[in-house]
């Protein structure tokens, strides 16, 4: 997505702006060092479900921002999939304009308090700050963008923009995750009458319930919803697209375009023998039970979990790491990531890796489960591993994993969760005649206007791209959000 | 939120609502369900459609008491909402005529059965009713099914109404003396699994539409997942229904015992907070 340079400079050559530079040298700023985040300590954290990361407090906030050299050409904007104006946001923290820093991130990000917290701002942001260059730790961006978006929540007085030119157009998203999220917020933004359509009865998809509470408290997400209502935006909750309601209804209904954002919500599992014995979760079941309905407060929430003691959960991405330190908080006495490749292919967040070595979790790193035996109820006792060498590069440029014969062994659990990957859900894209779908059950778009091969509908994130990150999901929803604008516009001439 | 409309006592432990969804309604076809959450700390549970009524905008909805949330549901009164009623969910039952239709309901599996029946009946069948309860008290939508079944069979564990004996045994009856195309099994799982073993050896197909633990009812969490012709299926998407001939029923029941232990802990939590 193209940055507008223009703007940049604009709001970069404010006087205030000039001065803040000129009141220290970049030398100065360069010497202090990177603000380190405040977290729960592993053992009080590891009893519940609290936020682990606490935040930085307004003078550490200010001392990090003062870091920021505030360059003429931001590279940082560059790793940014939504293109936030970083140095715009963060000198505002540096002129303790906290509320200006917050409205400056909400300008291109609908939800900066959520990706101040889930965006893999080291392979983004961070990895392409100046500071990079000087071999020195970048400025910590997303520290910041969940400080400025915190203190806006925390004082209350969410910043709301006038839109100017209202439309009668109807749009409506399908889905409310991240994409749809975004999608909604930019269209409401630019006059839209935008509905939100969610399946299950909660919003905010797997923000609400693949994220744990630990990563992401449900407050922040609330708000976020509360901040799109704010500007307009409706959810019905409980309508499942192809089933409670087709597209054709929607259009009989008055809505002009469509943005799909279903995301990647069928759990893959390994077809391995035993599989299906109690206690083999697949990660979204498990993530779903503790975040969506609460089964940690079983029974004062309806819903159960198994609570088990030994724990293996297969996988190395975020998800697999939001697995295994639920289950330490569910309390397992032994928690397990089973990883057929190395750590170092790992596609979790370094810091998810780290929490999770922190809180005691047990990493079987080159090992892979072949088989689980249960007991005469049926419930899972042993899973048979192998182990695993590295041989060539695979397309993934990661080193393929090659099985090591007779290396097999057992390993005692009476829980496993299964994170090793979801697929899309095939919901939607079968029941929308004309949708061009491949062989992975993806939706096909153009990839620079993501329109589909039914003009009027949209698509992006998970439903496009197989499994992939929030903030990706979100750049695809404000795109999206341009994309249809320009095709209404069409419709609607004299706008 | 959908609001109960009508609420009747089928039997002691079964209870008939009429609640509003008029989406739900104007969508819904024979053989799918709805995933419906009582309050805002409600599991979320999969109970299949009995009924539907589009002009009124209404569903209705059959249930058996069996622990908390089932409980928590049938002790809802007309005005009453249920905070979430979401659906129709899973494919609906093909239907086709074929010939002479066996429906074969168990408990309250009858009222899951009573639409697929009526619909074989309404495409040309011939269509004969096996209806098995433990006792006469037990036994719901007799008339209802009689009303259109070419031929009603009702089986009794006591003998206290119809022939005494297991619905197998009214099965076997029918299968012995003429030809069935097809057979549809709904009810306790051990009693799907008897009648398919039965229709099997005598070669009649057979569906039977199964209720197993669900948490999002659209494929996201695999925790229905059974196992059919060896491979894994999920009941929510690729289901309720299959050819019950290669249902795993045995890995299926130890699996709808996965809760047992919890669902006594919430069961004894919440009888105490009544009393």
């Amino acid at each position: 997505m193209p940055v507008d340079s223009q703007e940049l400079n604009a709001d970069r050559n404010q006087e205030w702006r000039n001065e803040m530079r000129a009141r220290m040298s970049a030398k100065e700023r360069s010497a202090l060092p990177r603000v380190k985040m405040p977290e729960l300590e592993p053992r009080e954290r590891s009893q519940g479900f609290r936020e682990v990361n606490v935040g930085l407090g307004e003078e550490m906030a200010v001392q990090e921002a003062k870091r920021c050299l505030d360059c003429s050409t931001p590279t940082c904007i560059s790793g940014c999939p939504v293109n936030i104006n970083i140095p715009g946001f963060i000198k505002r923290i540096e002129n303790r304009d906290f509320n200006g820093a917050a409205r400056k991130l909400k300008e291109t990000n609908a939800l900066p308090a959520v990706c101040g917290r889930v965006c893999p701002q080291e392979i983004q942001c961070e990895a392409n700050c100046v500071y990079q260059k000087m071999k020195k730790p970048p400025v910590a961006i997303g520290y910041l963008e969940r400080f400025a978006s915190d203190c806006e929540r925390l004082a209350g007085n969410i910043f709301l923009p006038v839109i100017e030119k209202k439309s009668p157009l109807r749009v409506a998203a399908i889905g409310s995750g991240p994409a749809s999220l975004t999608f909604a917020g930019q269209m409401a933004k630019y006059g839209y009458q935008v509905t939100v359509f969610e399946a299950l009865h909660e919003l905010a998809g797997v923000l609400s319930y693949g994220i744990p509470e630990f990563r992401l408290p449900k407050s922040i997400v609330r708000s976020e919803i509360a901040y799109l209502e704010a500007l307009g935006v409706v959810f019905e909750r409980n309508v499942i697209v192809g089933k409670t309601l087709t597209i054709d209804d929607m259009r009989e209904q008055g809505f002009q375009g469509f943005f799909i954002g279903s995301g990647a919500g069928l759990p893959k599992f390994m077809h391995i023998p035993g599989e299906n014995a109690i206690g083999i979760y697949s990660s979204n079941e498990y993530l779903t039970r503790v975040n969506l309905m609460k089964a940690y407060q079983f029974p004062h929430y309806d819903t159960p979990i198994v609570r088990g003691k030994r724990v293996a959960v297969i996988g190395g991405g975020n998800t697999a790491m939001d697995s295994v330190r639920t289950a330490v908080r569910l309390g397992a006495d032994k928690a397990m990531i089973v990883y057929r490749r190395s750590e170092q292919e790992m596609p979790a967040r370094i810091e998810e890796i780290h929490h999770a070595k922190e809180e005691g979790v047990e990493f079987l790193t080159l090992t892979n489960p072949i088989e689980y035996s249960a007991d005469d109820d049926g419930r899972v006792k042993q899973m048979k591993v192998q182990k695993m060498g590295l041989g060539a590069a695979d397309d993934s440029g990661r080193r393929r994993p090659v099985v090591i014969e007779g290396s097999e062994y057992v390993i005692n659990v009476d829980t496993v969760v299964v994170g090793v990957g979801t697929d899309p859900n095939p919901l939607i894209p079968q029941t929308i005649k004309g949708l061009e779908v491949t062989k992975w059950g993806t939706i096909v778009v153009n990839e620079e206007t993501l329109q589909t091969a039914v003009p009027d509908i949209f698509a992006g994130g998970d439903i496009v791209r197989g499994g992939a990150t929030v903030i990706l999901a979100m750049g695809d929803g404000k795109k999206a959000a341009e994309s249809l604008t320009a095709y209404l516009t069409t419709k609607e001439p004299g706008r | 939120m959908n609001k109960i409309i009508e609420k009747e006592l089928l039997s002691e432990n079964v209870v008939k609502l009429v609640v509003e969804a008029p989406q739900v309604s104007r969508k819904q076809r024979p053989g799918q369900f709805v995933i419906v959450r009582t309050d805002e700390k409600g599991e979320r549970i999969p109970l299949t459609i009995a009924d539907a009524d589009p002009e009124r905008g209404t569903i209705t909805l059959i249930i058996q008491k069996v622990g908390t949330s089932s409980h928590k549901i049938t002790r809802l009164n007309p005005g009453d909402s249920l905070t979430d009623v979401s659906g129709p969910l899973g494919r609906p039952t093909h239907v086709e005529k074929l010939g002479t239709v066996l429906a074969c309901g168990g408990g309250v599996g009858i009222a899951p059965l009573y639409p697929i029946a009526r619909a074989f009946k309404q495409a040309g069948n011939r269509l004969i009713a096996v209806l098995g309860a433990r006792n006469r008290e037990l036994l719901i939508l007799e008339k209802e099914m009689a009303a259109f079944a070419d031929e009603t069979i009702v089986m009794t564990d006591d003998g206290s109404h119809g022939e005494k004996g297991l619905i197998t045994a009214g099965i076997e009856a029918v299968l012995k003396r003429e030809a069935v195309h097809l057979a549809v099994a709904i009810g306790p799982a051990v009693m799907m699994k008897f009648v398919s073993l039965l229709t099997k050896r005598y070669d009649v197909p057979t569906i039977a539409s199964l209720n197993t633990i669900m948490v999002d009812g659209t494929g996201m969490c695999g925790a229905c997942r059974v196992s059919v012709g060896g491979k894994t299926r999920f009941v929510c998407v690729d289901g309720p229904e299959f050819d019950a001939h290669q249902i795993d029923f045995d890995e299926m029941i130890k699996r709808l015992n996965t809760y047992k232990a919890e669902e006594k802990v919430s069961f004894d939590g919440y009888m105490n907070s009544l009393s």
